[in-house]
């Protein structure tokens, strides 16, 4: 069924779909929408989960793994300084291996006050160990959650759902919403291996110490080491796995088949520029225009940042003439946190593309698809041959 | 729907004795039962036990003459504080010979 709606909307309903049971939010622009609604639905009937009022986002997420430890599926999202305060709950869902989806409204990070958007605040979280999903549009935001319950609940580590705030939170968009059914046969009820329960007494996460030891069945109980590399390990063989997991919901639900990145006119695209979230839906006709004027341009839109993808992109940029990638977020005093993470993928390649990088839109700076047309087209004719290729779209304006 | 490849390896312990490791080694005052005034041995038949239920790492033992295990006691004295005869003291680690732990 089609309907033509805003983008927490679509959230919504993806998490309505999921079937949680447990939702526990605290309102904070440009979110508040997406919490309303679930708030609606719970109140009204039409949606049987457990709503908490929480004072905090840290309390929100908090309920949250207490209710994942218990055995039911749970919901947040937030945005911008509320994750921030949530940060250490984050942290800790990763660590537990809790299979929480969390939606991220991306907003930029005060100080100073700004509640437009930018991805500082998920990027932040680059290293939490969560899964990170970047959607770019309504569709892909609903459908993305239903997916990310599947994935979390597969390898047991948490996912971020991020969108842009306003650019998609806010905007109405027509996207359609799969039948309760095949969700149902998509996503089966959640179980958890690590169930709390008063048949199982548990104490879960205490002091872990710097080495192994023996628990008391004398079986060798890992120390805080072997736990992280255990979570980095499963968490690059996530990326199979969410490769299979969208095959199986394209195959139900019909739509997917790109869960890595979206490819867009890459086959013989000598430029290529990379993008997170919805700024791709402009490059895309920015690739148009360069393809018309004769340039080979390629847009490769990512999707899944973390865990990420550093054989795909090196086979999909690797040999590449020159790789311009779009950000809204920085790693203050080196450079986008993406383009980094890009450079070190294709370092290993044998041809090696030029590389540029942009920074736009940070606190809502307002940016145009000519922005991304006069970058492109400036850093393809003007080589620049020092290290520094940082470029800033949109200041003093 | 776990998939098998996955160890999803976490830190949970479970009630009993050491689960958090030789913590034996954090002691600074150690337990010491004088039986003469302990309920149980004194007696010679299941009386008390508050050291053994309040042990927070379940330690001490709950047979007659009851029995700290010292390669986990951490020394927090909450059983001599508990025990109603006054028979468990706290006494320094430092004033027992190395390597003496019962």
């Amino acid at each position: 069924m089609f309907v033509f709606e805003s983008g927490n909307v679509a959230a919504a309903t993806g998490v309505k779909l999921a079937r949680v049971q447990v939702i526990a939010a605290y309102p904070i622009t440009p979110q508040t929408p997406l919490t309303e609604k679930l708030s609606e639905y719970v109140d009204s009937g039409v949606f049987d989960a457990e709503y908490v009022a929480v004072e905090s986002e840290h309390s929100a997420l908090a309920v949250c793994i207490g209710a994942l430890s218990a055995g039911a599926r749970a919901f947040t999202a937030t945005s911008a300084n509320g994750l921030l305060y949530m940060v250490e709950q984050v942290h800790w869902t990763a660590g537990a291996r809790l299979p929480m989806v969390m939606c991220v409204v991306n907003r930029a990070v005060g100080a100073p006050f700004n509640i437009w958007n930018d991805h500082q605040d998920s990027i932040s979280q680059r290293d939490a160990g969560w899964i990170q999903i970047y959607a770019k549009d309504h569709q892909e935001i609903l459908d993305s959650v239903i997916k990310a319950y599947r994935l979390a609940e597969e390898v047991c580590i948490p996912v971020m759902v991020c969108y842009d705030g306003y650019y998609l939170s806010h905007t109405y968009m027509p996207f359609d919403i799969p039948d309760q059914s095949a969700v149902d046969a998509f996503l089966p009820p959640y179980t958890y291996r690590h169930t709390l329960g008063p048949a199982n007494p548990t104490s879960l996460n205490t002091v872990t110490l710097p080495g192994g030891r023996p628990d008391i069945h004398g079986d060798f109980a890992p120390g805080y080491m072997e736990l992280r590399q255990c979570l980095h390990e499963e968490m690059k063989q996530a990326i199979e796995v969410y490769q299979r997991i969208d095959g199986e919901f394209a195959a139900l639900i019909g739509r997917g088949g790109n869960p890595i990145a979206e490819r867009y006119r890459c086959d013989d695209a000598e430029y290529v520029a990379v993008a997170l979230g919805s700024m791709a839906n402009q490059i895309r006709d920015v690739v148009d225009r360069l393809r018309e004027e004769g340039m080979k341009a390629g847009l490769l839109a990512l999707s899944l940042y973390r865990p990420f993808p550093s054989e795909f992109v090196a086979a999909e940029l690797g040999g590449r003439k020159g790789v311009i990638v779009f950000e809204k977020a920085i790693s203050f005093g080196h450079s986008g946190a993406l383009y980094a993470d890009l450079q070190a993928a294709l370092y290993p390649c044998a041809s090696r593309p030029l590389m540029w990088n942009y920074i736009l839109g940070l606190g809502g700076r307002s940016y145009q698809s000519d922005d991304f047309y006069d970058a492109i087209r400036q850093s393809v004719e003007r080589r620049p041959a020092s290290g520094d290729n940082l470029g800033w779209i949109g200041l003093n304006r | 729907m776990s998939d098998e490849k996955f160890r999803v390896l976490t830190s949970d312990s479970y009630a009993g004795p050491g689960d958090a490791g030789r913590t034996g080694s954090w002691r600074v005052l150690r337990p010491v039962i004088d039986y003469e005034k302990c309920a149980p041995a004194k007696a010679g038949k299941p009386a008390c036990f508050l050291c053994w239920l309040y042990c927070p790492d379940s330690v001490v033992s709950k047979t007659i003459r009851p029995e700290i295990n010292l390669e986990y006691c951490k020394g927090c004295g909450i059983c001599a504080e508990e025990c109603p005869s006054k028979a468990i003291t706290m006494v320094e680690e430092s004033s027992f010979a190395e390597g003496d732990d019962q």
